[in-house]
């Protein structure tokens, strides 16, 4: 790329050459890839929902350009503005979900939309991720005041919030996304691994407890654990799917089982891809979402700042938590769980939400201009350990 | 912005305890990636299983589910009934129905016109209204010949549109209507195979192969409806069925209808006499009676009962109709059929012994041989002594000729108890060991099998059942009467007449059984309505037709009597007129 001169030092420039252009390109190609398989699992969905046969690939294009922008935009920040640019959505985002709560539009069973410009907006998805770089702050945070646990206990309650917004919805798939990630960051953070086997059991018990409380969780449960129990309709779809795909897939466009499957373009988009597409470029797809991890976790291992460790290692765990939520539950090796494949389902809210998140981990992974020299031994240790 | 905050790049490299913090969440970063890769892996080894371990090839039901999705607008077509050797008895044709949207129709009066013309059967002024009404969908007629379907184009209205329908069609017609049934005119089976075998048909899957024979169906149809004509008779039933399976290879009950169009014919042609209605056989249940003597009291052939005088028991009286007036022979009670000879043997056998027995022989309950249409058999109950005297000749007890025919099977046959069957048992093709005769369940020993063999060939070479002998074929039979039921008790004017034949008599191989119901005795019987007059002939002519359809091979029958019956005929009085008989 010639357009930037290493010495360029306008914004972008400076962006240019600081930003992991290797992962940018990993997002663009999901980008494409997205869609394509909206384009060949959205038709029949379309067809069933009486709506014109390219709705869902116009508005998933549509939905593309605000999503890149924010992406790259996101990306240009610094690490300060990151985290006012979170603590606002995060704030108004909260806001919001309480507002569904009152005034949302129930979609199968669950008040998570809201309607904005003729689209409905699923703040929670924002949430999510405003939540993890604010929660990091605080941990960090906390990490240099160590004397009085007012970060933590500020973190505690916010965590508190958000997931108890997020029951009430309900929306248990986002609670336990949320909570893992939490304690994917607590562990970074430090905590002892004895103490993060009993946040693994105090985990299962949640699931226990929602498994009783909440009837439809069950019955997922229940259907994944003996498919005989009730209607596997979804997933019997998908597998055959998959088996139908083979090795080298039906090609684009001609896969039969898709047409059958409810909701091909949202949460089973995976197993339409295995079908048309087949296991090599499954493996290929699955590669990029790696490398984008890899790649991410890479970066952070060599990074200064704490809060950006926890910050873009909680968004980037949270990414490959979704990825393989869905994954999972469409070759069944975990319960349906309606959960989107990051940058390729179609979902307007997913999508821009996904966008913001990525963008915050290209901004922290950035390149530190002095980091070298920092590195190089002129840490002073003059406070010492307290 | 405070100077503590952890974003401040001095407080940051300044304190050893955030950077022994930082230190440690960097070393953990490898967990987290190294989960991820654990779970990328799990991902990746289940899609590879599905994909090249299972992929390849989809479970059936998965392709015929891919197929149903194609063929969407394609029903599936019912799957055809056949016979044994696959002649179709029932199959599917695509035909078109007509139907409107009558918003699209553009002038209602000239396209009801132009209907009428091509339908003389629809109502021009009932078109108009259907036209005009403001439905989207109105049915015009359903099923339409290729002809009328090129008319009904030609008059070129857009509000008229075809859909492809099934179309039921039996290209034999009446012959198996009763078995095969019929459905309505949306495909759902309303008796016989058709609605016994629904879920199976309308699947469209596999044919369903029937035991029968269209030949031997057509053959014993021939020679009923013969009967049934020259004897004004209201009706009949016949079954012919192969001894050493159970299979039915022909079942006819008339009069019948066409299957087509069942909704035209009355109750009494819808009626299956074969398995749903239950009639006193008479005489032909001697077999069974006899059959008990020799089994439990060992008799010999020698054994004499008194038919000099009516037979009374607790106020009943028994008599013969063409009474000898002698004491009679085991052979010739059998072979002149005489009731009272038949009530003595009952007796002596016992109440107890001849109950059991004919339970055994499957004459107390309903077989299934796989159609909804069973008549349950009308047994006395209580069962007293009385009643073992008249079952013994046939009264007193009501049994589908079904049952009449597998209990003789059994008793002529190997013995055994023979389960008839109407489905073809692809496994067993055909041959002895149909999977429910296999059990052998013994019945009678193999010595009783063969003295009811000769006795039955008796009654055909010297006795009542002479009328249904066919030269080369060793037929054995018996012949049965019956007075039914009136008003009044027994009616002597109306009566079923029945025959029942088994052939070759040497090692039996099919039974032909006829019922005639309510004949009247024409010129050439002399009068008589006797089942030896009006079935046994017609047991003939079925048995002459099958035996060479089939190959029977013939037995050369020298000079002199028959070598089944030559021992016997010491024990026989013979005398020229014996030509009627119960």
């Amino acid at each position: 790329m010639k357009a930037f001169s290493r010495t360029d030092r306008s914004v972008l420039g400076r962006w240019w050459w600081t930003v992991d252009r290797g992962m940018l390109a990993a997002l663009l190609m999901l980008v494409v890839v997205g869609v394509a398989l909206v384009a060949a699992a959205s038709p029949p969905v379309a067809e069933r929902i009486g709506a014109a046969q390219f709705h869902f690939v116009v508005r998933h294009i549509v939905f593309l350009v605000p999503a890149l922008v924010i992406m790259i935009g996101v990306s240009m920040l610094d690490t300060r503005w990151i985290w006012r640019t979170s603590s606002v959505v995060l704030g108004v985002g909260v806001l919001l979900m309480v507002a569904v709560l009152f005034t949302g539009s129930e979609i199968k069973g669950a008040q998570r939309w809201i309607p904005l410009f003729g689209f409905s907006l699923q703040p929670s998805e924002f949430v999510k991720p405003a939540f993890i770089v604010v929660a990091a702050w605080l941990i960090a945070w906390q990490k240099e005041k160590p004397d009085f646990p007012a970060w933590y206990i500020m973190c505690g309650v916010l965590y508190a919030v958000v997931v108890t917004l997020l029951l009430l919805q309900p929306d248990f798939g986002m609670t336990v996304v949320v909570t893992f990630v939490m304690g994917v960051q607590v562990f970074l953070a430090g905590l002892p691994f004895r103490y993060m086997a009993l946040a693994g059991v105090g985990g299962l018990l949640m699931i226990l407890a929602a498994y009783f409380a909440f009837d439809h969780v069950q019955s997922r449960i229940d259907r994944f654990l003996d498919p005989a129990s009730g209607d596997n309709y979804q997933i019997e779809k998908a597998l055959s799917a998959f088996r139908n795909g083979g090795v080298i897939g039906t090609g684009p466009g001609q896969g039969e089982v898709k047409m059958t499957i409810p909701d091909a373009h949202a949460d089973f988009v995976f197993a339409v891809a295995g079908e048309e597409l087949g296991l090599v470029f499954i493996l290929i797809l699955m590669g990029i979402y790696g490398f984008i991890l890899l790649r991410g976790f890479q970066r952070l291992a060599g990074h200064e700042r704490l809060f950006a460790v926890l910050a873009a290692g909680g968004i980037l765990t949270m990414f490959g938590l979704q990825t393989f939520v869905h994954m999972g539950s469409n070759v069944n090796i975990l319960p349906t769980k309606g959960m989107t494949l990051p940058f390729i389902s179609y979902g307007g809210s997913s999508l821009l939400a996904s966008a913001f998140a990525m963008g915050i981990v290209l901004a922290l992974t950035r390149r530190q201009p002095r980091s070298g020299i920092a590195r190089g031994g002129l840490t002073l240790r003059t406070k010492g350990k307290a | 912005m405070n100077r503590f905050s952890p974003l401040s790049r001095n407080t940051m490299s300044l304190s050893g305890e955030k950077s022994s913090a930082l230190e440690l969440a960097r070393g953990r970063l490898p967990f987290v990636a190294a989960f991820f890769a654990l779970a990328w892996l799990l991902v990746a080894m289940r899609v590879f299983d599905l994909t090249i371990i299972q992929g390849g090839f989809l479970r059936t039901d998965e392709r015929s589910a891919l197929a149903t999705a194609e063929s969407e607008q394609e029903p599936v077509l019912r799957a055809h009934i056949v016979d044994r050797n696959g002649v179709l008895i029932a199959t599917t044709l695509k035909t078109a129905s007509l139907y409107a949207d009558p918003k699209l129709v553009l002038d209602p009066d000239s396209v009801a016109g132009g209907l009428a013309r091509i339908f003389p059967d629809l109502d021009e002024r009932d078109l108009r209204e259907k036209l005009k009404s403001n439905r989207r969908f109105v049915w015009i007629s359903r099923n339409l010949t290729p002809e009328e379907q090129a008319r009904v184009l030609e008059l070129g209205e857009p509000g008229l549109n075809f859909r492809s329908e099934p179309r039921r069609i039996y290209p034999q017609g009446n012959l198996a209507a009763h078995i095969g049934g019929y459905t309505d005119i949306d495909g759902r089976g309303l008796a016989g195979i058709e609605r016994s075998f629904d879920e199976v048909l309308s699947a469209g899957a596999e044919p369903v192969r029937l035991t029968l024979d269209v030949r031997l169906q057509y053959f014993l149809r021939r020679e009923m409806a013969k009967a049934v004509h020259d004897f004004n008779a209201v009706g009949g039933a016949g079954l012919v069925m192969d001894v050493r399976n159970g299979e039915i290879l022909a079942a006819v009950s008339l009069p019948d209808f066409d299957p087509h169009d069942p909704g035209t014919a009355d109750d009494s042609a819808r009626f299956n006499r074969i398995t749903l209605g239950v009639y006193e056989a008479g005489s032909i249940f001697k077999i069974f009676s006899t059959a008990a003597l020799l089994e439990f009291r060992s008799a010999s052939m020698a054994q004499r009962f008194d038919a000099r005088e009516p037979l009374k028991r607790g106020g009943h009286t028994i008599s013969d109709y063409h009474a000898e007036k002698r004491i009679l022979t085991l052979p010739e009670v059998f072979m002149y059929s005489s009731n009272i000879g038949s009530a003595l043997m009952g007796e002596e056998v016992g109440t107890e012994n001849l109950r059991d027995f004919y339970r055994d022989l499957g004459l107390f309950a309903a077989p299934d041989i796989g159609i909804r249409e069973s008549g349950e058999p009308l047994v006395p109950y209580p069962w007293r002594d009385i009643n073992t005297l008249t079952a013994s000749y046939g009264h007193g007890i009501a049994v589908t000729p079904l049952q009449i025919i597998a209990a003789a099977a059994t008793i002529v046959g190997s013995g055994t108890l023979v389960h008839p069957v109407l489905v073809f048992d692809e496994t067993a093709a055909g041959s002895h060991n149909i999977a429910r005769n296999a059990a052998d369940l013994r019945i009678v020993k193999p010595q009783t099998a063969h003295r009811m063999r000769q006795l039955l060939r008796l009654v055909v070479t010297d006795g009542t059942g002479s009328n249904a002998d066919v030269p080369g074929y060793q037929v054995g039979g018996k012949t049965g009467t019956a007075d039914k039921i009136g008003p009044h008790g027994y009616d002597r004017n109306r009566r079923i007449s029945s025959f029942l034949g088994v052939f070759p008599m040497s090692s039996p191989r099919y039974a032909v059984l006829i019922m005639i119901d309510e004949p009247k005795g024409n010129k050439t019987s002399f009068g008589y309505a006797t089942g030896g007059w009006v079935a046994a002939p017609a047991v003939g002519n079925v048995i002459a037709a099958m035996g060479q359809l089939l190959g029977v091979p013939v037995v050369e029958q020298g000079e002199g009597p028959d070598e089944l019956v030559a021992s016997l005929l010491k024990h026989v009085h013979k005398e020229e007129k014996h030509l009627v008989s119960y």
